[in-house]
């Protein structure tokens, strides 16, 4: 437990140093939600309309980058040996450094999404919906995205192949993740219906991202 | 304890690296594993740390703990020194510490051991080469493991901290520990050769 932690720690750490990254995909979901509205038009109806789906759909996004370094910046230097000879099972080892990472990358998404839906014109009970849902749905995404990324630690330039990987996984994740936005907004679906089936997907993610990365990296050599 | 080594194969990416390798090393030994590059040095040290599957072969740890796996029994020091340059030295020994189990000394008593002492509190990045190998060999010491895996260790030492390297090899095997170390110089303590032929 005390091996677990001190990952836990150490990846909170480099991720809010200096080239640690944490801030990247925040600041990419920062520009894909602000361009929207230039894009779109100044139609507040049709903002406000599509506004959940435009934070969801950045948010995967924001989510692929950053996750290439997920594993690699270990492998490089050398630090994936040695924690593969720690005496902490390699599934906790992928666990530690995924959830680190979600509380680095995914987190500070699902909280910074009711500020940013404000410039989409969502109304309080739609920016509600969306940063509980992106709260529930974003550790599905790194999770899935975890898989990718212990496959392509190895390689240089692995980010598009990792994104090419893992987006047909997360789309699940994204179809439930609107869909119980907008049941909370109204509908004839209950919202616990989507809603549950995405808290599912989560838990399914921990588990099945975490085993299938771990695979990835006992076979990376041979 | 003895480490024994029995018919060890490797063969990757289908070409045979080494094969039918035997060796016994006991307690208080060095070994040194030599030989011309791309012989399978650095692979051999890999498989016995468990971060590469052997094709063939045994390897047994007699004499240890039955539950412990040997890659736990074992340090392993690669030519990369699994540094993060935003994280200070002491930052570094500490988590590794935390990281490996079995404390031995505090990483300030490391660190002043590899002669680091003074920059306990700077970030890696700003360490030289030899002052980062230092860094990594002072992980050795904050840990205690059996077996030591160097792979070309005294690699960007200057020749005061290969002195202070042969010490804390030294003191490790007059403890009972077991070193091999994959080299192409001379080494400063008495150590069996093993040399690895090429033209597998």
């Amino acid at each position: 437990m005390a091996a677990f932690l001190a990952l836990f720690r150490r990846d909170l750490v480099l991720g809010a140093r200096i080239g640690g990254g944490a801030g990247v995909g925040l600041v990419f979901f920062l520009m894909l939600v602000t361009i929207m509205p230039f894009a779109v038009g100044p139609d507040m109806a049709l903002l406000a309309r599509i506004g959940p789906a435009i934070l969801w759909v950045a948010a995967l996004l924001a989510t692929l980058i950053g996750l290439d370094r997920l594993f690699q910046a270990d492998d490089e230097d050398g630090s994936l040996d040695l924690l593969r000879m720690s005496p902490l099972p390699l599934p906790l080892i992928v666990l530690a450094k995924g959830l680190a990472h979600w509380i680095s990358t995914g987190l500070p998404l699902a909280l910074a999404a009711p500020f940013l839906g404000l410039l989409l014109a969502l109304e309080p009970k739609a920016l509600l919906a969306v940063t509980v849902t992106l709260l529930v749905g974003t550790p599905a995404l790194t999770f899935i995205g975890a898989i990718g990324a212990a496959l392509t630690a190895g390689m240089r330039r692995g980010g598009l192949i990792l994104s090419v990987l893992v987006m047909p996984l997360m789309i699940p994740v994204l179809i439930f993740g609107i869909s119980a936005t907008s049941a909370a907004l109204g509908g004839t679906i209950p919202f616990m219906t989507p809603f549950s089936i995405l808290i599912a997907l989560t838990l399914f993610a921990f588990v099945s991202g975490t085993v299938a990365a771990t695979l990835a990296i006992q076979n990376a050599e041979g | 304890m003895r480490l024994v080594v029995k018919g060890l194969s490797s063969i990757r990416s289908g070409r045979p690296v080494f094969s039918d390798l035997d060796f016994v090393l006991k307690s208080g030994e060095a070994l040194a594993v030599t030989g011309p590059n791309g012989v399978g040095k650095s692979s051999l040290l890999r498989i016995i740390a468990g971060l590469l599957p052997p094709s063939e072969g045994q390897l047994t740890l007699e004499g240890g703990d039955a539950e412990t796996p040997l890659n736990e029994e074992a340090h392993y020091l690669g030519h990369r020194d699994a540094l993060k340059p935003s994280l200070t030295a002491f930052e570094t020994l500490s988590f590794w510490q935390s990281m490996l189990g079995r404390t031995l000394l505090d990483p300030d008593k490391a660190l002043i051991q590899v002669g680091l002492g003074h920059a306990a509190h700077l970030p890696s990045g700003y360490l030289s080469a030899g002052q980062r190998r230092r860094l990594a060999l002072a992980r050795l010491i904050v840990s205690r493991r059996t077996i030591w895996l160097l792979d070309e260790p005294t690699s960007a030492l200057d020749a005061a901290s290969e002195t202070m390297f042969n010490g804390l090899v030294t003191e490790h095997m007059n403890n009972g520990g077991m070193v091999l170390v994959a080299t192409h110089t001379p080494l400063g303590f008495p150590a069996q050769t093993l040399a690895m032929q090429g033209g597998a």
